[in-house]
């Protein structure tokens, strides 16, 4: 009993050992910038170069579209499957998947190849059809998040009788949906929503071979020229990661406070 | 004068014949039960009215109106359902606005409906609750409320209380009998509870296989039952095996005791073999019972039920079981003792197939 609880212990240690001391490594010499005292000088720089403002707002604005248009398409597709075409689940789950088998170059040089300035419709033509791209691919990378933090949060509530309750009292589609399904299954959106983001903001595949200005080619960018600043960034990227799961966890946290019996 | 009429309704799924000829007339302000086991096809009628399931045949109107066509939304009927189907993100209040304000009805004839209904089912005090905030009772309520807010033209209740704990039901049941007669609301009951069906209904439509046995009043069902299927599945019913002697004396034996019948026991002969129906608080052994007539048995068993005692008797080849009411001087009989059961020969019913 005593040495399995000692070799449990000890694997804790070693798996915290494995991810905490690169992370404190690299916290570590993000602050040695200035020469012989430890300094913020690292994250000053970054902050204050206007690339990393710009990339990490086109980054955002990027993965607020992602997660809207994303949700457009998840919620009434993960609602129908569940309502009327359960037969169709399995199909569904496994297209939604497919993103996680196919590598993103993948995905990325099959837009191109289809979106390209001769094809029938030239996204690439233009900065705003290369942005919609760009969006488009994110919606395909963070489809297997999104549809199972949404499809999970319907399996809490009984669609199908809220469907037919709200519509035994007169409500047409836009109305059952916006207004009884949607919040309901406001955690699984959100759940969705911090996963989505903190794919966006890291993304580097997609965005480099767009030639779009994002966060990832950036970190890309300056992990090739600079020395304490990529440090400083790798952690200003985990702090992203990190917020968006504790969000994550504080939404899951509120929705269990407030149980759906349906 | 008919307000819902159901006539010839069918409906399959795939292969599976779910309903088949279903018929029946509902006046205005009546209160009837769909009584079934499950899968009798009970809630499938109920779902054709709301408008859930389309019929494979047969025509549903109310108020004179052929519901063909419509869809759930353009009925104007109310629905409970068994698992409360509240909005979690509403509270009481805005849970029971939620037909007024989808109709576009303006704020202050919403707020005056919603405090009426609440009123209603006296949960006025709860209005800001949130649905997992109530016990599964209120959440009933607000459920009945909020489906008659809109004021529909039928109310339908599907299993409403299954999921309700034994005291909860009764008291709930009653106040929805007290709530529809005061309003009036012609209403169609789903339930597979005997107890709730007999207790509140006008009229009961027993289910079976997709068809109505029987439609009749709660008396007539549990008296009357007019086949086997209800016999058994309305109340405890003593099924006794007899055998013609004179068909047209309508006389019988049960074991090797004759007995005569009050109803004619139909084209059969001599020799024969019928069912014969007795409800177990029919007949009594105490000393001076009434009754023109008897049978003698060797007592099985004697089980003390609560309020009454069940004795359980061999007759021939029959087991019959008879009732009597618990007192604190009352010794029920022995197995192995010999009892004899008085009753009228009115209780004893012929069952038809």
């Amino acid at each position: 009993m005593k040495t399995t609880r000692l070799l449990a212990w000890l694997a804790i240690a070693i798996g915290a050992i494995y991810f905490i001391v690169p992370l404190i490594g690299t916290f570590e010499f993000s602050l040695r910038m200035r020469r012989g005292e430890y300094s913020f000088d690292a994250y000053r720089s970054v902050f204050t170069d206007m690339q990393f403002r710009a990339t990490f707002g086109f980054s955002m604005l990027m993965a607020l579209f992602t997660i809207v248009f994303g949700m457009l398409l998840v919620v009434p597709t993960a609602y129908w499957v569940r309502l009327r075409l359960p037969q169709l689940r399995p199909v569904v789950e496994f297209i939604t998947l497919l993103p996680l088998v196919i590598p993103a170059i993948v995905i990325v040089f099959g837009y191109l190849r289809l979106y390209n300035s001769s094809s029938f419709l030239p996204l690439t033509n233009s900065t705003t059809g290369t942005n919609m791209l760009l969006v488009f691919s994110y919606m395909t990378l963070s489809l297997p998040y999104m549809y199972r933090a949404v499809d999970t949060a319907m399996r809490m509530i009984d669609v199908a009788t809220l469907t037919e309750a709200a519509e035994s009292l007169g409500a047409k589609w836009p109305t059952i949906l916006f207004r009884c399904i949607f919040p309901n299954v406001m955690s699984g959106v959100l759940s969705g929503a911090f996963i989505t983001f903190a794919i966006v903001m890291g993304e580097f595949t997609m965005a480099s071979l767009l030639n779009r200005p994002a966060f990832g080619p950036y970190l890309q960018l300056v992990g090739a020229n600079k020395a304490y600043e990529p440090s400083a960034l790798a952690i200003i990227a985990f702090a992203i990661t990190w917020l968006s799961m504790g969000l994550l966890q504080l939404v899951s946290r509120f929705h269990k406070t407030a149980p759906v019996k349906a | 004068m008919t307000f819902l009429s159901l006539s010839h309704l069918q409906k399959s799924f795939g292969p599976v014949q779910v309903v088949n000829d279903f018929n029946m007339d509902i006046e205005k302000g009546e209160f009837v039960s769909f009584l079934g086991p499950s899968g009798c096809g009970k809630t499938t009628v109920l779902r054709m009215i709301a408008g859930f399931e389309t019929p494979s045949g047969g025509t549903i109107t109310v108020a004179g109106k052929n519901q063909a066509g419509l869809k759930p939304n353009q009925r104007n009927i109310g629905m409970v359902f068994q698992a409360y189907a509240l909005f979690p993100n509403m509270n009481v209040f805005d849970n029971v606005a939620f037909g007024l304000k989808v109709a576009g009805r303006p704020q202050q004839e919403i707020a005056s409906r919603v405090k009426e209904m609440l009123g209603l089912i006296k949960l006025e005090h709860l209005a800001d609750r949130f649905p997992y905030q109530l016990s599964g009772g209120q959440q009933q309520r607000v459920a009945l409320a909020r489906a008659l807010a809109p004021k529909p033209q039928v109310l339908l209740l599907d299993e409403p209380l299954s999921a309700l704990d034994a005291k909860i039901r009764v008291s709930l049941r009653e106040e929805i009998r007290m709530i529809q007669q005061q309003l009036g609301i012609t209403t169609v009951f789903v339930t597979h509870d005997q107890e709730e069906a007999l207790s509140i209904s006008d009229r009961i439509v027993v289910m079976n296989a997709g068809c109505a046995d029987q439609i009749g009043t709660p008396a007539e069902i549990y008296n009357r039952p007019a086949t086997r299927f209800v016999a058994s599945f309305v109340g405890t019913l003593n099924l006794i095996e007899a055998k013609v002697i004179d068909p047209a004396a309508n006389r019988v034996s049960i074991g090797d005791q004759g007995v005569t019948l009050r109803e004619p026991v139909g084209p059969v002969k001599p020799g024969d073999t019928i069912s014969l129906a007795l409800r177990p608080e029919a007949g009594s052994i105490a000393e001076g019972a009434k009754g023109d007539t008897a049978l003698t048995g060797e007592v099985i068993s004697s089980n003390f039920l609560g309020s009454v005692v069940r004795t359980r008797m061999r007759v021939g080849p029959s087991v019959i079981s008879f009732d009597m009411f618990n007192n604190p001087g009352l010794v029920p009989p022995a197995a192995g003792d010999t009892v004899t059961l008085r009753f009228t020969a009115t209780d004893l019913l012929v069952i038809r197939d």
